[in-house]
């Protein structure tokens, strides 16, 4: 493999790989704010960009996204306000199975407004032929659309956790509820805006990443199993750490596909995800006190 | 409850059987037999997640996948010619144990295949043994990292099938030869065994509620609700959870490839729809509409959606009614249709007790 190899299938890589860690930062706020995850986090992704590709044929692309971005995050809301909340001191293994049957129930409405058809935004800038040269490797240019979106995504995020009153008051909430509830913070409002916040940067990673993987109905759930693996390999609620591993996972998968068929990629990230249940179930990154999870 | 009152509502449902049989074939309406038979196995699947979500409280994403590992690996050895091998010495060995059989397909060649025994015991094993790797390392952790990780499983079994040549693609393989039980008794789909195959299938399913009542209502079972309702306080006093959980895991997937296998060989027909994630969620959702912890339950919802929904009564609407169901229990009766209040007076009626 010379250079230029290495850094085609290196951009790919990474490219899939911050579209794994937008899924998994949308399964770790959630887990955070409720300790269940929520199995309908890859059609958020998949909801947004179909929006967005409907929308572009009346409306301008920019606007067509930011719309569909809100159109999600406000169903994202609703969804919590609906299913979620009225079964307050639930068990976690019913939230769980009521994310199921949404994600299920989301599916089925999207098969029935889009149908079975393979849709797709238009490229940001330029066409699908048009490359950009770095290293003697071509790529495309939405590949840098998909690298700064999601550092943008990265960046914003970490900013309204770390500064903003509403951010440290999720972190609160995650880290102690009743504490929270104590200090005067509106938990329940925590929780269904995490799940608002989830359903938003999903969209909008779902609308950049449309015209490199196209988008179909039910291509929600192999993205959740990877946005679930890369948080697994991050540790559970460690949003940082979930972009280093979502990179990892998206380059084994890219370099696996330069060497093995593609009917195995499907199984390195399951494998990558059974391995690290059972040495690391804490995460790559985690310290020891973290490693709470184990049960035995 | 004695033992005996556990057996009261085999004897009920067996009863139940013969009197559906009675009045379909005097309506001549036979054909319904058909979708129940199918139903049945589809119930076996059922049962054993009933045990692994109800009374181990873990849940599993990955059952179609069992269901299809089991079928597709009945369907594959026992249509695979090996004619070519049949003078190699671990075919001739093969042969002189009986494990291969000799038959003529429909336009008169010869084939040489494995026996239906043959391929459902290989069927439980690859699939115990891949529930046990699956397991082993996953049930370990707190929560519900074995949906995720069946979940997976599963998505991977429908990509293998979906992709593999051996397993004929999108097409599926079809030409599964009956499973001969004994000389007259065979699990074949033809309507002259229509009848016969609707008694097997209900004694099957029978067996199973046997079996896993037995074991709801053992040492092992005790323990499993024990970890179900605080892992922790079981775990303390002593109940090795983990191995119970694992236990019960395997179990279920048992149960899902043996429903897989019979199926296959009653339809004479495997395809990659069996082993859509769709299909995982349809078996949750009919263990919670069931009741999660509720074995009659869950066969009866099993028998009664699946027979709804083969007789296309959804629709295009199909996977969003079970989408739909499995929600609305979970938010309004996570006890299950069968256990809300206002039934109860109509249960001790029947029963002239409370179930505990």
């Amino acid at each position: 493999m010379n250079l230029a190899q290495i850094v085609q299938y290196g951009l790919s890589g990474i490219t899939v790989g911050s579209v794994y860690a937008i899924v998994a930062i949308g399964f770790n706020i959630i887990y955070s704010s409720t300790g269940i995850i929520n199995f309908a986090q890859g059609e958020f992704l998949i909801v947004g960009a179909m929006m967005a590709a409907s929308l572009c044929g009346i409306v301008p692309l920019p606007v067509a996204i930011i719309a569909a971005v809100a159109a999600t995050t406000l169903l994202g809301g609703l969804i919590e306000l609906m299913f979620i909340r009225p079964v307050r001191d639930a068990s976690v293994l019913r939230l769980i199975v009521i994310t199921m049957g949404v994600s299920i129930l989301m599916r089925e409405a999207m098969l029935h407004i889009w149908d079975e058809q393979v849709r797709s935004l238009p490229y940001f800038t330029g066409t699908a032929v048009s490359t950009v040269g770095i290293l003697g490797a071509h790529i495309s240019p939405q590949v840098l659309w998909v690298l700064g979106v999601s550092a943008i995504i990265v960046a914003g995020l970490t900013v309204f956790f770390r500064f903003t009153l509403t951010g440290r008051a999720m972190r609160a909430c995650a880290d102690d509820r009743m504490a929270a509830r104590l200090c005067g913070i509106n938990d329940r409002w925590m929780v269904t805006l995490s799940f608002m916040l989830s359903a938003g940067i999903g969209a909008l990673a779902g609308c950049v990443i449309s015209p490199v993987t196209q988008t179909q109905y039910d291509m929600g759930a192999p993205l959740a199993i990877k946005g679930f693996t890369v948080a697994i390999l991050g540790g559970l609620g460690n949003s940082l750490a979930a972009v280093a591993a979502g990179l990892v996972l998206g380059l084994l998968e890219a370099f696996m596909v330069s060497q093995l068929a593609v009917a195995y990629k499907e199984a390195v990230s399951i494998v990558i995800l059974l391995l690290i249940l059972v040495f690391r179930p804490s995460g790559l990154f985690a310290r020891g006190e973290l490693s709470a999870l184990r049960a035995l | 409850m004695t033992r005996r009152q556990r057996y009261y509502p085999v004897l009920g449902g067996g009863l139940l059987v013969v009197a559906v049989q009675v009045v379909l074939s005097a309506t001549e309406a036979t054909y319904y037999m058909t979708q129940i038979t199918m139903s049945a196995y589809y119930v076996l699947v059922v049962i054993g997640l009933c045990l692994l979500m109800g009374y181990a409280g873990q849940v599993s994403l990955g059952q179609a996948g069992f269901f299809a590992i089991g079928g597709y690996t009945a369907a594959v050895l026992t249509t695979r010619n090996l004619l070519a091998y049949r003078d190699t010495p671990l075919i001739a060995w093969c042969r002189s144990l009986g494990l291969v059989v000799e038959r003529r397909d429909l336009y008169g060649a010869d084939i040489l295949s494995f026996s239906p025994w043959l391929a459902f015991g290989a069927a439980l094993l690859l699939t115990g043994l891949i529930a046990f790797l699956i397991g082993l390392p996953v049930l370990r952790l707190k929560g519900h990292y074995l949906a995720m990780a069946t979940l997976g499983i599963g998505l991977i079994v429908y990509r293998v099938v979906l992709g593999a040549p051996l397993f004929g693609q999108a097409d599926g393989i079809s030409n599964v030869p009956p499973f001969r039980l004994a000389d007259g008794v065979e699990v074949n789909g033809r309507p002259a065994f229509r009848v016969q195959n609707y008694y097997m299938a209900w004694v099957m399913v029978l067996a199973a509620m046997v079996l896993a009542v037995n074991l709801v209502h053992s040492r092992v079972g005790r323990a499993l609700r024990s970890i179900h309702q605080n892992e922790e306080a079981a775990h303390s006093l002593g109940v090795n959870t983990y191995r119970y959980k694992l236990g019960t895991f395997i179990l279920s997937a048992l149960f899902a490839a043996a429903g897989g296998v019979f199926l296959t060989h009653y339809n004479g027909s495997i395809g990659p729809s069996e082993a859509t994630v769709m299909k995982s969620v349809r078996y949750v959702a009919i263990v919670a509409v069931g009741g999660m912890a509720n074995l009659w339950g869950a066969l009866i919802m099993g028998v009664v959606l699946n027979f709804l929904s083969l007789r296309g009564v959804f629709g295009t609407y199909d996977d969003a009614v079970f989408g739909a169901i499995l929600i609305a229990m979970m938010l309004f009766a996570p006890q299950g249709l069968l256990r809300r209040p206002e039934w109860r007076a109509v249960w001790s009626l029947v029963f002239r007790r409370s179930h505990g």
